[in-house]
């Protein structure tokens, strides 16, 4: 049964099993584990970004193509189901109308430019999705009459997923509406992650990877380079709209910083290259390291830069807001050094 | 023995719509600008808007032009360029603000004196920057596209957190020197000084190039190492080593093209190469990539285009430049004059 689930992918390491189920177990029982708004946050966002990294992975690391649209798919969806819930009022079937489409849209975008792009030469698509996606970024702060402009705008969702609705109380945590909202993401952020298992291990993936390895080769045994790469395309900008739709759920908002933004494209390739590319393992792994360290390292950074103050550029240096200066710099040398992240290494020393 | 099959060898012309199927990425430039004339009708805001959107395309050019190199000789994609346009600006604009006195002051010559200091030692940072880039970043992963990108993107934040880290986090407003503030009126048309030294600036520079790259030996080798990098080595150049200058130079120009841009924003944030990337990006493809004159043809027409459309459809600009883009693409995949064979 779990080997079905796991579509036969397991993860191949004691270690790395452990930490798994140790991710796993902690988002299952996070608002009983870690009681508290904050945690409930990070927790959920965990589960977002882990879909997310991993429709990346698809991409990224199963594919061999880079893209720097990944965030302009998952604003699409964000503010699919924001203007849907804005525009048809609250309740699910503008969720359901609003998700849906943000994919539909998403991918039909993707498609449109891995036609221009991937048919000539691989490279041209990271260079055309970058100048696409700042295209739309811009476009989406520019159109204020439409989006919000750059503020964005909250929306109502249905009342059972707000805070709103009391049930009661179990093991002493106050069970309402923003724990149903919970629920429901994390099942579907874990439906998702587990149909994306199913795709990188089917006879498609198998032609990803050997697309990956040697795209020439994979053209001469007959596969259709460009059509699967394309493909792969349409499903990953999918799935990361999808993933943008659950977090606007979440957020009860969209806006650019959240879901456009170029640093969150910056936070993907991270999350993806640390926790291992060419696993979804890995960018469950890199997600939640990445999300954690987000959230309580600019803190602990704040403190090492108040202990420096004295040194002038070592203060500056450790300044929370240069928190990226140091993620920089440990994504350069897991390139250099662990091009297979942390999964892979785990899966070497097992 | 048999006979030797029937030979009959014609000479023709190229017909005439060959021709010009072979300029017509030149021929674009005057089409848009006469264009333009028609769209905009007078003449005299005309005028202005063909000067900027020049005087824009120039800068862009100077930015691309290393980039385009760089891929076309090795086959490098490197994204870490912005931050070169960036630290280039910061350093410049630092100078330039040394050096106020000579700025401020009411004569050309002390000016141009105090943007030329400027320009060197902003040129001579990125360059050695250049160097360092290509030593510690983008050596290590010759041949591995995929490396190269995420690698020169860690190196694009790295270096632009630094910026943060030793000019402070805020932008840094300036004006430009006192003699080139103002416009200068010709044909009843207002046209800016600063632009007309930036076009000016970027026509020398173009032709500077395309001397070095027809008569040179050193121009002769990259123009051969970038169309078959295998033969020239075989010959016995070390095309290594040219490729370092090479990447040295581009550095160096994207140095020159910031602080060109900063003055002409008069503003600079450590975020600009970053977004002028995207301009760069855009030029490159639409230019064919590895081709100089492609990128100079490219950077002019985003340059007019954008100009033309902020002035007749201002919610147009921001997608123009894509909407170019794809038009080009659709007509010519490879982009115009396309100098790599895809590899």
């Amino acid at each position: 049964m779990i080997m079905k689930l796991l579509s036969g992918d397991t993860p191949r390491s004691k270690i790395l099993t452990l930490v798994l189920l140790a991710i796993f177990l902690c988002l299952a029982l996070a608002p009983f584990l870690f009681p508290g708004v904050r945690s409930l946050d990070t927790a959920a966002r965990i589960a977002i970004f882990i879909v997310l990294a991993a429709s990346y992975d698809l991409l990224l690391g199963y594919t061999g193509v880079v893209s720097f649209a990944h965030t302009m798919f998952f604003g699409i969806g964000a503010y699919g189901v924001g203007l849907a819930s804005q525009h048809m009022g609250r309740g699910y079937s503008a969720l359901i109308v609003g998700s849906l489409s943000g994919a539909l849209l998403a991918a039909a975008l993707a498609f449109v430019i891995a036609l221009f792009s991937l048919r000539v030469r691989a490279i041209f698509f990271a260079m055309i999705t970058l100048a696409v996606a700042s295209a739309v970024a811009v476009l989406v702060s520019q159109l204020s009459w439409l989006t919000g402009g750059e503020d964005g705008f909250t929306f109502r969702i249905p009342r059972e997923l707000g805070p709103a609705l009391r049930l009661g109380e179990f093991a002493g945590v106050k069970i309402n509406g923003k724990l149903v909202n919970y629920y429901l993401i994390f099942t579907l952020s874990l439906i998702l992650f587990l149909i994306m298992l199913r795709v990188v291990n089917s006879p498609f993936g198998r032609v990803l990877q050997a697309i990956r390895e040697n795209d020439f080769r994979a053209e001469a045994i007959g596969y259709r380079v460009v059509w699967y790469r394309t493909v792969a395309t349409c499903l990953s900008a999918a799935i990361a709209a999808l993933a943008g739709s659950l977090f606007a759920i979440w957020l009860r908002y969209v806006g650019p910083d959240t879901t456009l933004s170029f640093a969150i494209m910056l936070d993907l390739l991270l999350m993806v290259v640390i926790g291992g590319m060419g696993t979804i393992y890995g960018a469950a792994i890199g997600a939640t390291l990445l999300v954690l360290a987000q959230t309580y390292l600019q803190d602990l950074m704040g403190s090492a830069a108040a202990a420096t103050e004295a040194i002038p550029l070592l203060s500056r240096l450790l300044d929370p807001d240069r928190w990226l200066l140091w993620l920089g710099v440990l994504f350069i040398l897991s390139v250099y050094f662990f091009p297979t992240g942390i999964v892979g290494r785990l899966r070497a020393g097992k | 023995m048999s006979a030797a099959p029937d030979h009959k060898p014609t000479f023709a012309d190229v017909p005439i719509t060959e021709r010009v199927a072979q300029a017509m990425p030149v021929l674009l430039i005057p089409i848009l600008v006469v264009l333009g004339l028609l769209a905009i009708g007078n003449p005299s805001s005309w005028l202005t808007l063909t000067v900027s959107g020049l005087a824009m395309g120039m800068m862009i050019f100077v930015m691309a032009s290393g980039l385009t190199l760089v891929f076309g000789l090795m086959d490098v994609i490197n994204f870490g360029h912005g931050a070169f346009i960036s630290v280039g600006a910061f350093v410049g604009i630092s100078v330039l603000f040394a050096l106020s006195t000579w700025a401020g002051a009411p004569s050309l010559a002390l000016n141009l004196a105090a943007i030329l200091l400027a320009v060197v030692a902003a040129m001579v940072v990125t360059g050695a920057l250049g160097w360092a880039f290509e030593r510690v970043i983008v050596k290590p992963v010759y041949g591995a596209h995929l490396k190269q990108i995420l690698v020169t993107v860690g190196g694009l934040i790295v270096l632009e957190q630094l910026i943060h880290v030793v000019w402070g986090p805020e932008e840094i407003f300036l004006t430009r020197p006192e003699m080139l503030k103002g416009s200068i009126t010709f044909w009843g048309a207002a046209l800016e000084k600063y632009r007309l030294l930036a076009v000016a600036v970027g026509l020398v520079l173009f032709i500077a190039m395309r001397l070095v790259f027809r008569r040179t030996k050193i121009g002769l080798i990259v123009r051969a190492g970038v169309e078959n990098g295998e033969m020239v080595e075989a010959l016995g150049y070390r095309l290594r080593i040219v490729f370092v200058g090479v990447f040295i130079a581009g550095s160096a120009l994207a140095g020159l093209g910031g602080v060109m841009w900063g003055l002409y924003q008069e503003v600079i944030t450590a975020g600009m190469g970053e977004e002028m990337m995207i301009l760069v990006f855009i030029v490159v493809i639409i230019g064919g990539l590895g081709s100089v004159e492609g990128a100079f043809i490219g950077a002019l027409l985003v340059g007019l285009m954008q100009n033309y459309i902020a002035f007749l459809e201002p919610k147009l600009a921001l997608i123009s430049n894509i909407g170019l883009m794809t038009a080009i693409l659709m007509w010519r995949p490879q982009g115009m004059m396309p100098v790599v064979k895809a590899k």
